[in-house]
């Protein structure tokens, strides 16, 4: 059964959705945490401006179903096997180094990405791809500052910073993975090519690695599974804390 | 922000482009817009947000700037995004006027705005940041 475009479009927009909600999350464990206070704020606006993306894409998908359910519905009553967020985001922050190649690698591909599906045929993911683009620029900015500062820093920061490139990286080749609504939607011109896009991020990668006298992790076998709604560990206990006041109070309302 | 308002036959439509994705002062500016005009006597009122065209810093008026200058936010600076990262743009400060600033971080309190402080006044300022 091939699927439906109605049906691919929906499962897109939940994975675009799913990416941002889960970082978001991730990062907002930085409130309050973070080194010092100016990254502080830094690390939660990166949050909140991926939380925004968060609610238009899933209040977008919500829409697509045709259920009447609300961008809240879809962020706090789905479990794991029903998110579709790339593994890389639901690792835990680690270190600031680890948080910050995350970052990168999330970033770069996020700038290209949204670059190329700004000029895609449906009208809504092209503006809410617009929007992001300007958005996420700032994100490739604050990420590429701090890896280029720290890897060609001190000799812990530099050590830290290679540890989390070589620890993060078997999770980079997932970003680029495309399944049946990836197929479905490239036939009508409303989602893009990834593999277009890989070469320009391993470009971009390399260089600011360059500069950042870290060394570009060869190619290994790549961590998988996201697609088709299969996480790591993190996943669950990431949800157990997002959703818990909706699960423990489901009628409750602001 | 506020791109259209249309009289139909379900009531009055507002429509707004969002500044920034995760604006959270979003919700309060609806419901100041429905409260302020059914205060006047005008519902129902629906407001409507509309992403595209997306928003820029460009729709902002010179009249809105100086405001927001007076008010102590430095208003942006440019209106084309590839000069965005151009920190080396002297952005005058909204007090004293000195183009003496420092920029301190790129994020402020909130996500529209950077923060500065003026190495002459001493005073720190955020500046709204091109969009």
């Amino acid at each position: 059964m091939i699927m439906t475009q109605e049906e691919a479009l929906y499962k897109y927009c939940l994975r675009l959705g799913d990416n941002a909600l889960i970082h978001s999350q991730r990062l907002a464990e930085w409130c309050s945490n973070a080194p010092f206070l100016e990254e502080d704020l830094a690390l939660t606006n990166l949050s909140l401006d991926m939380i925004g993306r968060a609610q238009s894409f899933l209040k977008y998908a919500a829409e697509l179903e045709g259920q009447g359910k609300t961008a809240d519905d879809l962020a706090y009553r789905r479990s794991e096997r029903q998110y579709y967020n790339n593994l890389l985001v639901e690792q835990p922050n680690g270190d600031f180094a680890f948080t910050m190649t995350r970052q990168l690698f999330v970033s770069v591909f996020e700038m290209l990405f949204f670059e190329a599906l700004k000029k895609t045929a449906n009208d809504m993911i092209a503006a809410i791809s617009a929007k992001t683009l300007k958005e996420v620029r700032y994100h490739v900015a604050h990420a590429e500052d701090w890896v280029i500062r720290l890897g060609d820093g001190t000799d812990e920061s530099h050590f830290r910073m290679q540890k989390a490139i070589d620890e993060l990286w078997m999770y980079t080749g997932e970003l680029f993975e495309m399944d049946e609504v990836d197929k479905v939607l490239i036939m009508n011109g409303m989602a893009i090519d990834l593999e277009s896009i890989k070469p320009e991020w391993e470009n971009y990668i390399s260089n600011v690695l360059e500069q950042a006298t870290l060394d570009m992790p060869k190619d290994i076998y790549m961590q998988t599974g996201s697609r088709k709604g299969i996480h790591t560990e993190h996943l669950g206990h990431i949800l157990s804390e997002m959703q818990y006041l909706q699960r423990s109070y489901p009628d409750a309302t602001w | 922000m506020l791109r259209d308002v249309k009289i139909t036959s379900e009531g009055y439509e507002i429509i707004l482009t969002p500044t920034y994705t995760g604006c959270p002062a979003m919700g309060i500016i609806e419901e100041d817009i429905k409260r302020t005009l059914n205060e006047k006597g005008v519902f129902p009122v629906l407001v409507k947000l509309v992403y595209a065209p997306a928003w820029t810093t460009d729709w902002m008026s010179d009249e809105a700037k100086e405001k927001m200058r007076k008010y102590g936010i430095a208003p942006p600076l440019h209106s084309s995004c590839s000069s965005m990262f151009a920190v080396k743009n002297k952005i005058a400060c909204p007090i004293c006027n000195s183009t003496n600033t420092a920029l301190i971080s790129q994020f402020g309190s909130t996500a529209c705005k950077s923060l500065y402080q003026c190495n002459d006044c001493k005073e720190p300022f955020e500046y709204f940041k091109c969009h």
